[in-house]
């Protein structure tokens, strides 16, 4: 069998393999809007889908299979090509950023040794769909959602940045493997635990998630850089959300709750192979995200500039300054 | 004092933590709405919905033509017409209700002397065109055969109040 799997050329392999990511993730994706659906209906005492299949299971492919059917609008005062290339790189930029993530002890598509560099640079870019977006539209709405999400993206990108150089101090290597691999004693969201709550608050206005969704903003900007997508377009969009959501959380799993590790080196707990734990640990952060959906109301656009740049940034800082300057003290830094 | 205090809630997040625990508590709760098409809330006896119009347990429409109920009705929705039958007594040639006129007051049942038209549980009579919510009197006596046994038990229910 491995000899056979051999002898497929490495082209093909590697397609292999990126199905091998993809599809699992698209179908995560999937039951992600479901998951999501029903954790916020039983927090606010509702049922959540439950017609759709067994207990409703089938409800995000419904929703899609809808989308599909759906017509393509694109506003006539719309720049065609940049409103229909917004979608597409909003999907392909949150796929891509799957290549360096670890799913267990060297099942990396990429074994990178500049992996969070990678990651960083691609979620940064992120914010050029939305821009894309909110410019092309030619909408009002649209165009201050753009401008909305470009703000928060860069602002919170400064704090994600040095809560990464933090982790980066104590690993001693840019390769995500090894940033799992220096967690088998103690996870970093032990001793680094304000950085890791820096982090995933920065996660959420990354992904333009409650409490810091104000690029969408229903309320007030009707649907923002999204206004005028239909049909596949939105669906893109929509996978785009979702699947930084997922990817976002791989990132905390990966520099803060011990990767694929499990959380002691016992018995029981590490018969269970890697990728699921650290399959479990990312469908925890994600029921964290939509908690956080259910319990908090939206930011206000100052209150949000005020937390990215006088909390965030001067605390993430300090803790930058005081990490590093433990590591000379007690000379621990990594070899 | 007062800074330090909300600094340090602030630094800790407090607040966020306690609103996350009332999420949390609430999440293992009973849910409270209902799966509406498959379990339906309790209906009171007093409920006034769909016309009907019921006949005495051995057939005779209760009907007398009195036309009380289309003189009370405030949305001038009743229309009536009589004739004396064959045998003699007084009886409707035509009992039309309008449902788009109807403001589904009661005064039509409060007026009636002989508990002929009534005011049924049934609330899902929905129809696709304009013209089926012109019941006719072939309508209004099916829907009073149809759901008898409910409205005889709900004027029972309510007979002690009245």
């Amino acid at each position: 069998m491995l000899e056979l799997w051999n002898q497929v050329p490495p082209v093909l392999q590697t397609v292999v393999y990126i199905l091998v990511i993809i599809v699992p993730l698209l179908v995560g994706m999937a039951m992600l809007t479901y998951f999501e659906r029903k954790v916020m209906a039983s927090m606010q005492l509702r049922q959540g889908p439950a017609l759709v299949g067994p207990f409703g299971l089938l409800q995000p492919f419904a929703d899609g299979i809808k989308l599909l059917g759906k017509e393509t609008v694109i506003p006539a005062g719309a720049n065609r090509v940049v409103f229909v290339a917004a979608p597409m790189l909003t999907f392909f930029l949150a796929l891509v950023a799957w290549a360096v993530i670890p799913f267990g002890e060297g099942m990396v598509l990429a074994d990178i040794n500049v992996g969070i560099l990678y990651l960083f640079a691609i979620s940064s870019l992120g914010v050029y769909g939305i821009i894309m977006a909110g410019w092309a539209s030619n909408s009002k709405y649209a165009f201050l959602g753009g401008l909305r999400s470009a703000a928060q993206m860069v602002s919170y990108e400064v704090s994600i940045g040095l809560v990464i150089i933090t982790v980066l101090l104590c690993v001693g290597s840019l390769n995500l493997s090894d940033v799992v691999e220096a967690q088998r004693t103690v996870w970093f969201c032990i001793p680094l635990f304000p950085m890791f709550i820096v982090f995933f608050i920065s996660a959420l206005a990354e992904t333009n998630r409650a409490p810091f969704d104000l690029p969408e903003g229903e309320s007030e900007l009707v649907g923002g850089y999204n206004v005028e997508y239909s049909s596949m377009t939105f669906a893109l969009f929509f996978l785009g959300e979702y699947i930084n959501m997922i990817l976002m959380s791989g990132m905390t799993t990966v520099l803060f709750l011990g990767g694929w590790l499990p959380p002691v080196d016992v018995a029981p707990l590490n018969w269970i192979p890697g990728p699921i734990w650290f399959v479990l640990k990312i469908i925890f952060c994600l029921f964290v995200f939509v908690w956080v959906r259910a319990t908090l109301p939206r930011y206000r656009y100052d209150q949000l500039m005020r937390l990215g740049w006088k909390v965030f940034l001067p605390f993430s800082l300090i803790w930058v300054v005081l990490t590093a300057g433990v590591l000379v003290a007690f000379d621990w830094l990594p070899k | 004092m007062a800074l330090l205090d909300r600094t340090a809630r602030g630094l800790f997040l407090t607040e966020l933590v306690k609103g996350m625990a009332l999420t949390f508590s609430y999440m293992f709760k009973p849910r409270v709405t209902i799966n509406y098409p498959y379990e339906r809330g309790p209906i009171s006896p007093r409920f006034r919905g769909e016309h009907a119009l019921r006949r005495y347990p051995n057939g005779e429409e209760r009907c007398i033509a009195c036309k009380l109920c289309e003189a009370v009705c405030p949305a001038l929705a009743i229309t009536i017409e009589a004739e004396p039958r064959e045998d003699g007594s007084r009886r409707t040639t035509r009992y039309d209700i309008d449902m788009t006129k109807c403001i589904y007051c009661g005064l039509c049942q409060e007026a009636c002397p002989v508990d002929a038209i009534v005011e049924g549980p049934n609330l899902e009579f929905a129809t696709e065109t304009r013209e089926e919510l012109f019941y006719n009197k072939e309508k209004l006596l099916a829907n009073g055969d149809r759901w008898e046994a409910q409205l005889a038990a709900n004027i029972a229910a309510d007979a002690p109040y009245r």
